[in-house]
């Protein structure tokens, strides 16, 4: 390394200083801790004691912290296909050259602006099983259901019912799908023009110019979304822990790994174990997401490549 | 100079006036007083209540000055800010939290203190003094404090044929005074109920009390499934049996906030409620102005066994772990603690006061028409503060979580509470063996003079 390189290194390394030291003392310290703090026994205020992997044997065996995994993967399973389906149909409608695009992107962005402790508290409302907005727009559905087939069904009592708690969360979360479909729109526009008029001049239909041009020329974007959708199905907090006002909804039916997290830490003072929580955690979307680049790689289309 | 030195100079200077940015803090004026911080967790009124204690200290001497904070969630930022070094000199916590916090290291044990100002158990009603003192240790000194009691809509009484005066004594006369005020619409759908246990369902935990069931042995067993904690439970399970869960449900849901106008039991919806003596502020913001309601003992399953029945509640003013002034902090605390300013706060706060002396005025000030009763509870033989147990946090939630499953009829009650035993017992016995470990050294601590 000549005299230069090494003092351009140096200025490099103190213009990153600020993000660098602040990743080394509350990223990576933390991260490192709490992987130590997870094989103690710890209550924030005490001495942690070493116990090797007893948190994790407890863990195994804990009804709770299984519930809470099947709970969050249920969740992942459903809002991750969902939220790309709704997010990227809805991009390329608004990519459409239609009067008021501009109106409709705005409209279709806002509630991303919402903070999520209003949209939990809005949904909370709109969710209610007597009064809940959305349960007045279904009425009239069930009331025609039921006069056509005899039947006596009634709109679910999403926040109440153990059924269908998850749903309503899920249909909440959707509801803020606004940050993916800029993404995606600011995607679309990156796809080449010629390629559409290459394909207009074979006599290619609208639906085979999205599926053979707009999809894999997105495909980066779209695996973007997927990984950051993982990830923040699996950290699922703020809303449902507003939904519910900080239980577990009925029949822990909205115990998720994050809320099972906080609880141990926060509220039992079971660092230790929470940290053992916050781990696996950890391990499952580290894995996840390996398995979707994996996955992804035959099928994710890089021009520069 | 050298243009790339420059660069680094210019470079390093920037990080620094960067670093003094964050890490300054202006050096607070020497006026030669001991501050103390004061973090309580009530706003409003209830706060209000406590700031003019603060405000009467502050002028009452010279030597220290109280700066009081009101701070949300402050049982979780305590807990936080005492491991990391820098707790508040005085907090205000709730009671049942004393435990966690005790066991935890993260209180100053008061014995000592107690001791020197001469404040005694004598002077308090048992139960809230017992409250304060965990493991042979005073750690906190009793402020407002509440009891559960049954609260009755008396015009409801009245339509439905009942004497307004007369609430039930027993879980039979209750269920019968039940029958008479449930209302149902053409469709079966309810319209009214006399009792429902999840309105508002705030104390899962408790039902076992009016059946004589208790929650542990007091040393190291839990006794959750015990036979009277079952009968209790079962009563909550027969709920959705005779009435429906659904129905049930869809009758709770049609209900607005609490603290609302659409509150069940102010719009005539439920006509008996468990509740404490803040539900007068309650009523008199929310409830229409004619609203007639009265207080009286929660019924029992046998009241000549088990007469005044309730669960105790009481604030509770604690002095952190490595706080920097615990003597002048026990200053504040006796102040706060004398008759006329304790009367001066509970009347605040319309709660009754946990001295054993009142002065007349203080129950003819009081707002509350019925505070005495609530007090009277208090002094009751069968008067239950919170278990004083390390996992009571998880418990009440596990109760909370039981009632639910319960009460849509997914669980039978033996199920919910067999559940919650070994799954509790399995804690604490991890908990008693952590504590174990840690006696030696705590104890040592505690006891040094």
């Amino acid at each position: 390394m000549t005299r230069g390189e090494r003092a351009n290194l140096g200025l490099g390394l103190a213009f990153t200083s600020p993000w660098l030291i602040g990743f080394l003392a509350f990223c990576l310290y933390p991260l490192l801790c709490s992987l130590y703090y997870s094989c103690c026994d710890y209550s924030v205020l005490s001495t942690p004691v070493f116990i090797g992997l007893q948190n994790y044997r407890n863990l195994a065996v804990d009804a709770l912290f299984w519930q809470s995994v099947c709970n969050t993967l249920f969740f992942a399973a459903v809002a991750i296909p969902l939220g790309l389906v709704v997010s990227l149909v809805l991009a390329l409608l608004l990519n459409c050259k239609i009067p008021g695009r501009g109106i409709f992107r705005t409209i279709f962005f806002l509630p991303s602006l919402v903070p999520m402790v209003c949209l939990g508290a809005l949904w909370q409302w709109m969710l209610n099983g007597q009064l809940g907005l959305v349960n007045n727009a279904l009425a009239p559905l069930f009331r025609l259901v039921n006069g056509l087939l005899g039947t006596h069904l009634t709109p679910p009592d999403w926040l109440q019912d153990e059924h269908y708690a998850k749903w309503g969360v899920i249909f909440t979360v959707l509801w803020g799908v606004g940050n993916a479909v800029v993404i995606y729109l600011a995607g679309l526009q990156d796809v080449p023009r010629y390629l559409y008029e290459a394909a207009d001049i074979d006599g290619a239909s609208a639906w085979q110019k999205t599926w053979h041009i707009t999809l894999p020329v997105l495909s980066p974007v779209i695996y973007f979304n997927t990984v950051m959708g993982l990830i923040g199905s699996f950290q699922v907090f703020a809303i449902p822990y507003v939904m519910t006002g900080g239980t577990d909804g009925p029949g822990r039916s909205l115990l998720f790994v994050t809320t099972y997290l906080f609880q141990n830490a926060f509220d039992y003072w079971n660092m230790g174990y929470a940290c053992a929580i916050g781990v696996i955690l950890f391990l499952i979307i580290f894995g996840l997401t390996i398995v979707a680049t994996k996955l992804s790689q035959k099928h994710v289309y890089y021009a520069g490549k | 100079m050298s243009n790339s030195l420059k660069t680094k100079v210019v470079v390093l200077l920037c990080i620094a006036a960067f670093l003094a940015l964050i890490f300054y803090q202006p050096r607070p004026a020497e006026t030669g007083k001991i501050t103390l911080q004061y973090w309580e967790k009530w706003n409003g009124f209830e706060a209000d209540a406590m700031r003019a204690v603060v405000d009467d200290f502050n002028s009452s001497q010279d030597r220290i000055h109280v700066e009081y904070t009101s701070v949300s969630n402050l049982d979780r930022k305590l807990m936080l800010a005492t491991a990391g070094g820098v707790p508040p000199d005085v907090a205000g916590i709730y009671g049942q939290l004393l435990p966690v916090y005790a066991e935890n290291n993260a209180l100053t044990p008061l014995d000592a203190l107690a001791a020197k100002y001469q404040i005694k158990r004598e002077n308090y009603i048992n139960v809230f003094w017992d409250m304060c003192f965990y493991r042979d240790h005073l750690w906190a000194m009793p402020t407002t404090p509440g009891s559960l009691a049954l609260i009755w809509n008396k015009k409801m009484f009245r339509d439905a044929g009942l004497d307004p005066d007369q609430p039930p004594r027993s879980i039979a006369e209750l269920e019968s005074f039940n029958e008479r005020l449930t209302r149902h619409a053409p469709d079966g759908s309810l319209i009214a109920m006399g009792h429902l246990p999840t309105e508002p369902g705030w104390f899962p935990s408790t039902w076992g009390l009016w059946f004589g069931g208790q929650f542990w042995n007091g040393k190291d067993k839990i006794t959750v499934d015990s036979p009277e904690n079952i009968a209790a439970y079962q009563w909550i399970q027969s709920y959705p049996q005779r009435f429906g869960a659904d129905k049930i449900l869809a009758f709770r849901d049609s209900f607005g906030n609490f603290a609302s106008a659409q509150n069940a039991f102010f719009t005539g919806r439920v006509a008996m409620i468990l509740q404490g003596p803040w539900i007068y502020n309650f009523i008199k913001n929310y409830a229409p102005a004619d609203f007639e309601w009265g207080v009286a003992a929660f019924p029992s399953v046998d009241p000549s066994r088990l007469k005044d029945v309730t669960w105790v509640q009481s604030d509770a003013i604690v002095i952190p772990h490595g706080a920097r002034h615990p003597e002048a902090s026990f200053e504040f605390i006796k102040y706060v603690e004398s008759q006329a300013e304790m009367e001066k706060l509970c009347l605040g706060q319309r709660k009754f006061s946990p001295l054993r002396a009142t002065s007349p005025d203080f129950y003819k000030n009081n707002p509350n028409p019925h505070i005495a009763e609530f007090e009277a509870l208090a002094r009751s033989s069968n008067a239950h503060i919170t278990p004083q147990l390390t996992i009571w946090n998880q418990c009440d939630d596990a109760f909370g979580n039981a009632v639910t499953q319960i009460s849509t009829g997914n669980q039978t009650a033996e199920e919910a509470l067999s559940e919650i035993q070994a799954r509790e017992q399995d804690e604490f016995d991890r908990r008693l063996s952590r504590w174990n470990r840690l006696a030696p050294t705590l104890t040592a601590e505690w006891n040094q003079p």
